[in-house]
């Protein structure tokens, strides 16, 4: 019964990381690209790490994939904001059909601005 | 008294890697901790230790699966978004507000938009978000905290404020 979860959460973890991939290469700029890959890589890696605890059952392997899954959680989006954040900063526009940028308008007067 | 919470915490976290409790072990975490401690705990945000105040702990706990429904909700969003061969993104940086002041707080609703669907944080200044949003849906600041941040702030301002 525990395998057959594990084996489910193993298939949906992967799914997930591969259309996290297909998402890197087709969406427009690094924003976007940006958002494919935080999201469906962390929840793809998380269910993968997640089966492992369905395959060994309790014990020191997988609790050491249970403390990776916290610390995916809390770096993935730490990293992608940093990222996106010094790409703005670093003067990379967004793509040319984007409806708005705020962060722009608000950093008009900026002196670091390139 | 903070010292010391910091040291059982990083020593909890020690003793869950390695899972043995043989001397060397527990030496080297001792020392580890010690030097981790002294090296980072000036950053490290006290606020931190009340979520283990019971009430607080009961919303983590609810937070916790809104904030699961909300990532796998976005990861079906993603599929869609990258299998449709229309493309169907309309991306732009939108900016919100948030009412949460304490550090931790915003730590989590920051990282709580960045996995939810179509959303990632790119800056924080003062009181305003500014948001990649990869589906605009208007351009107005306070449609747009309704939209994007409500929902989380509602329970984060019961755990961490």
């Amino acid at each position: 019964m525990s395998e057959t979860i594990g084996y489910i959460l193993l298939t949906v973890g992967i799914v997930f990381d591969v259309l996290g991939c297909i998402g890197l290469v087709r969406l427009p700029d690094v924003y976007n690209r940006l958002q494919a890959g935080t999201k469906c890589v962390t929840l793809g890696t998380a269910a993968i790490l997640l089966s492992v605890l369905f395959f060994t059952g309790f014990n020191a392997i997988s609790v050491k994939a249970l403390l990776c899954i916290w610390f995916i959680l809390i770096t993935s989006p730490t990293a992608a904001h940093a990222i996106s954040r010094a790409a703005h900063r670093s003067g990379i526009r967004l793509w040319k059909g984007s409806v708005l940028d705020r962060y722009a308008e608000d950093r008009e007067g900026a002196e670091d601005k390139p | 008294m903070k010292r010391f919470i910091h040291f059982f915490i990083i020593m909890t976290v020690w003793l869950l890697l390695t899972w043995s409790l043989n001397w060397q072990e527990l030496l080297v975490g001792v020392l580890v901790a010690l030097f981790a401690e002294l090296l980072l705990g000036d950053i490290f945000p006290i606020e931190g230790v009340r979520i283990f105040h019971p009430r607080r702990f009961f919303w983590l706990i609810v937070y916790f699966w809104v904030f699961l429904w909300a990532m796998i909700r976005s990861n079906f969003d993603v599929a869609y978004r990258v299998l449709n061969i229309y493309l169907p993104i309309n991306p732009g940086i939108v900016k919100v507000r948030t009412k949460l002041t304490s550090d931790m707080g915003r730590t989590f609703l920051a990282n709580s938009i960045t996995l939810t669907p179509g959303t990632m944080t790119v800056d924080m200044i003062g009181d305003h978000l500014y948001i990649h949003w990869i589906n605009v849906q208007s351009p107005d600041i306070q449609k747009d905290t309704e939209i994007i941040v409500r929902h989380f702030e509602r329970i984060l301002e019961r755990i961490f404020e």
